[in-house]
């Protein structure tokens, strides 16, 4: 058999841990070839050796069977490896043109020839069915038409070996879609693909084969189509997930948030974010607003959570109005906030743990007197969140936040807005960029909470998640609530049509729904 | 390394011991800079003189003690303002600001007190000079609450704003001394003597900081200044690290957007840390001109004052920290001494200027000295950074499982 890229027997070391112990992965040509690893099981740092970012501590790097190195990036450029990260490197000003020819320029005399890469690329689009206009500029296309002008710029390199790092992250249901489709052409026209993921789903529907990795450590390399979902997650994570979520029916009693009529204002101004939106949130259920990115979740839960303005309308937490009420007062009233973009909204970065665990409560008298933090209160706290919780960081209590691992700063803040033991948990995503361990374990949290008596309103674009979760769907399209769903009686595909606006609830127009 | 074992001990908080901590590697970080800079000083002056490059070298480390007694008095004396300064930047800097206003809110310090100091005569002896610095105070705030005030408002850069509020500071202060009735003394172009109640207190320290010239003695300027300076350090040191007020305001300056989120009104914490750097840098103005009539006095001249940028230096020096900003404030203040007497062999004293520039040069360096140091000492075990630490949270660390699972992990996989 021939591969067209080979590590054998990688070992990297970090003082301290083990990234890759003795970790095999051999790439054939033409197939897509899935790594699959947990949150820091080492599947960044492997491919950081393959890129030449680090050097292995053991193993060999072979290429079609000869042996080589590879130094730096450039290196594995040389070697045709190209790689689209996680997020984009690409300069927004810049047309799709110039993205791609960024650092390759065709040059005469210093001049560009722009209509030579103009050709090429054009080409390079009809022939793997890419559809990128040259000539848009970065900043007004979709994320998932910048992920196409990644991929355009490996093409132009002609790399032959193709690196995706978590493509889907960022992507909606329907660029995952055509993202696979573009992937299994490129595969066909021989280009081998490596496709990094932790999603099981994508790996069963695009990949041959499929590499685990577990805490550093090779587990198996197994043939996609002879083994099971199930099979592969016990893999990865090292003990048996369940995909459904385990709960009863809800028991809602009375209502917890009430919203009449709220219209949030867009960027833009010409149009509104969110309009003349109804609905309500009980105790004891959850209630998820689905939709497809950018119609207007994010800014429903701003003027929600009082971080962004609103237009009109009314906003009732039990019983009291707070449509004009200020953040904190919300907080101390029994609101919390898993907020969609962690390091934005969520954590201080360069605080310590400790200290962000106490985001919500530094004021109260619990953690301080006169004015002097108790710090004895604080790390004693932190410590029980971090044994409750399972927050793992280098340094316990006082690791600086910005040096957790994503899954670990989501879980602080889950930890942190469960704690304060909120009457109403407004969760953005809370499960977004974990791998099934951690999703499952976040599910089950707020499973709980519900089962406690809180009312959750959980803001969701993956569909598994909103089917799986919700006692309730409210879909949002274009700002406005189209559709009142019981995940019982619905089916993913009826959830698909309301979320991309060609089926609506007529009765649901501008009154509101009522559960 | 066994991973497991040493997850407990971390995670309780495992206290590292004196010259492996944080803030000693800090400090190390900043006397190497200093050493650096030394070291440049002394190249320098082997190529300008080579035949006294030694002497003058030993007279810049000799610093003070070049001046006897009075000399360290007055190394005491100059680094007041440049103390109080370094913290009024330095502590704009940890909450996240950039307070270069600190030259205009100086100025408008001193012309208060030395307007109490020369109209309020009423006042009862031990509080005239107390009222005149706590105006001072005030009087700067309220300065440098405008930059505050559009940086939280309108998002206006408080650097520009701050530069604008400089000159408007120095300008008009100018205008109402030569235009205020009996402020402005014609005579010497300075301002007039302040009464002798609003002097500050030299608390007998003139009688130990002196250099006795036969029947002449030769005293220290020093007075409480100092000791005020050190004790405005210790409540910004407390203020930022032991309170909720530090707590809030630290919060602001690293993440304005999270402050939000928590419920923090960040409007008014950007305005009040501005208010507080710019007091500070109206005390250092105060201290420094409710001086005796042969004391200094402030002259209308169109130059912002030193002090103010001086402090940018001392704060950067100093790590922002309060304590350390004392010590580096007291630093540049000695070799400053050592420098005035560099001109006895014939070198300029420029030659300070051009160490301090050194110095600061690699204290901008910190973060490599930072790590050196950690070496040298064994410190914390940095481990190297990934590319996309930051920008990858989704794939970065360590997985996150359920405790009945996980086993006991060491450190983070990053």
């Amino acid at each position: 058999m021939d591969y067209v890229i080979e590590m054998l027997n990688i070992t990297k070391v970090f003082p301290g841990i083990v990234a890759n112990d003795n970790i095999t992965l051999q790439l054939k040509k033409g197939e897509i070839h899935a790594l699959l690893g947990e949150n820091g099981a080492g599947k960044s740092t492997l491919m950081s050796v393959l890129f030449g970012l680090y050097q292995p501590e053991a193993g060999v790097i072979k290429k079609n069977g000869r042996e080589v190195k590879v130094n730096d990036p450039n290196d594995a450029n040389k070697l045709g490896i190209g790689m689209v990260h996680q997020h984009f490197k690409l300069v927004h000003n810049f047309t799709v043109l110039q993205n791609i020819i960024l650092g390759v320029e065709t040059t005469k005399h210093g001049v560009l020839k722009m209509a030579e890469a103009r050709k090429k690329v054009v080409e390079l689009s009809e022939r793997y069915g890419l559809y990128v206009d040259p000539d848009a500029f970065i900043e007004d296309i979709t994320v998932g038409m910048q992920q196409r002008v990644e991929i355009m710029k490996m093409l132009y390199r002609e790399n032959e070996i193709l690196i995706f790092d978590e493509p889907t992250a960022v992507l909606t249901p329907q660029e995952i879609e055509e993202l696979m489709l573009i992937m299994k052409n490129l595969a066909s026209e021989g280009k081998s693909i490596l496709f990094i993921t932790h999603k099981l789903n994508e790996i069963k529907q695009v990949a041959d084969r499929c590499t685990i990795l577990r805490k550093g450590k090779y587990i198996d390399t197994v043939d996609v189509q002879s083994i099971t979902k199930e099979e592969l997650s016990e893999m990865m994570v090292g003990r048996k997930v369940s995909f459904n979520v385990v709960k009863d029916d809800a028991k809602p009693t009375e209502v917890c948030l009430e919203v009449e009529n709220l219209t949030v204002p867009g960027k833009s101004k010409t149009k509104n974010a969110v309009n003349n939106v109804s609905f309500n949130v009980r105790h004891g259920e959850i209630v998820c607003i689905a939709g497809i990115d950018g119609n207007g979740q994010s800014e429903l839960v701003y003027a929600l959570t009082g971080l962004g303005p609103i237009a009109s309308g009314k906003i009732t937490m039990n019983g009291c109005d707070i449509t004009h009420e200020s953040i904190r007062k919300r907080n101390v009233g029994g609101m919390a906030h898993i907020p969609e973009d962690r390091h934005k909204d969520g954590l201080v970065l360069d605080y310590s743990l400790e200290k962000n665990l106490i985001l919500k409560k530094y004021f109260t008298e619990e953690y301080q007197r006169g004015g002097f933090i108790k710090y004895d209160a604080v790390r004693g706290h932190a410590l029980d969140l971090i044994d409750r919780f399972d927050i793992r960081s280098g340094q316990g209590p006082t690791t600086p936040a910005r040096s957790m691992s994503g899954g670990n700063q989501q879980k602080a803040i889950v930890a942190r807005e469960i704690d304060v033991d909120p009457d109403l948990l407004i969760a953005v995503q809370p499960t977004r960029g974990l791998d099934v361990g951690a999703i499952e374990y976040i599910h089950k949290q707020i499973v709980a909470q519900r089962d406690a008596g809180r009312a959750i309103l959980l803001v969701s674009l993956e569909l598994d998640e909103v089917m799986s979760l919700s006692d309730r769907i409210l879909v949002i399209y274009e700002g406005e609530i189209v559709a009142d769903l019981d995940p019982k009686k619905t089916t993913v595909q009826e959830l698909g049509l309301y979320m991309a606006g060609s089926k609506r609830d007529k009765d649901l127009n501008n009154n509101g729904g009522e559960a | 390394m066994k991973r497991g074992k040493d997850t407990k001990q971390l995670s309780l908080g495992e206290k590292k011991g004196f010259f492996q901590s944080d803030g000693f590697s800090n400090a190390m970080a900043s006397v190497l800079a200093i050493m650096v800079g030394l070291l440049f000083g002394l190249v320098a002056l082997f190529i300008i003189r080579p035949e006294r490059a030694l002497q003058g070298f030993g007279l810049i480390l000799s610093g003070s003690f070049n001046g006897g007694a009075k000399g360290i008095g007055e190394v005491l004396y100059f680094a007041t303002p440049i103390i109080l300064t370094g913290l009024s930047v330095g502590f704009a800097f940890k909450t996240g600001l950039f307070n270069i206003g600190a030259s205009g809110q100086y100025v408008v310090g001193a012309f208060t007190a030395i307007y109490i100091g020369i109209k309020w005569t009423w006042l009862p002896e031990p509080w005239h000079w107390i009222v005149a610095i706590l105006v001072a105070a005030i009087a700067g705030g309220v300065w440098a609450m405008v930059p505050g005030f559009f940086k939280a408002y309108l998002n206006v850069n408080e650097v520009i704003s701050c530069i604008m509020m400089n000159y408007i500071g120095m300008l008009s202060v100018n205008m109402l001394f030569e235009n205020g009735e009996g402020l402005y003394n014609t005579l010497k172009a300075q301002n007039m003597d302040v009464a002798s109640s609003a002097v500050l207190p030299k608390l007998g320290m003139d009688k130990i900081f002196m250099t006795q010239k036969g029947s002449y003695v030769d005293a220290s300027s020093v007075n409480i200044g100092i000791f005020i300076a050190i004790a405005i350090a210790i409540v910004i040191y407390m203020l930022l690290n032991k309170t909720t007020f530090g707590y809030e305001l630290k919060a602001c300056g690293h993440n304005r957007f999270a402050s939000r989120y928590a419920g923090i009104n960040e409007k008014r914490s950007i305005i009040l840390s501005m208010v507080i750097a710019g007091s500070m840098a109206a005390i250092a103005g105060a201290l420094m001109y409710l001086a005796p009539a042969e004391g200094r006095h402030l002259k209308p001249i169109e130059e912002l004052a030193s002090e103010g940028f001086n402090g940018i230096f001392i704060a950067l020096l100093g790590l922002s920290n309060p304590i350390g900003i004392v010590f580096s404030g007291l630093f540049v203040s000695y070799i400053q001494y050592g420098g005035e007497y560099l001109q006895t062999i014939k070198i300029a004293k420029e030659m300070i200027s051009i160490i301090i520039a050194i110095i600061i040069y690699f204290s901008a360096f910190s973060l490599v000295f930072r790590n050196f140091a950690k070496k040298l000492f064994g410190g914390g075990r940095k481990k190297p950074k990934k590319p996309g630490d930051v920008d990858h949270p989704g794939d970065s660390g360590k997985g996150i499982l359920p405790p009945d699972v996980a086993e006991p992990h060491a450190k983070e996989a990053k």
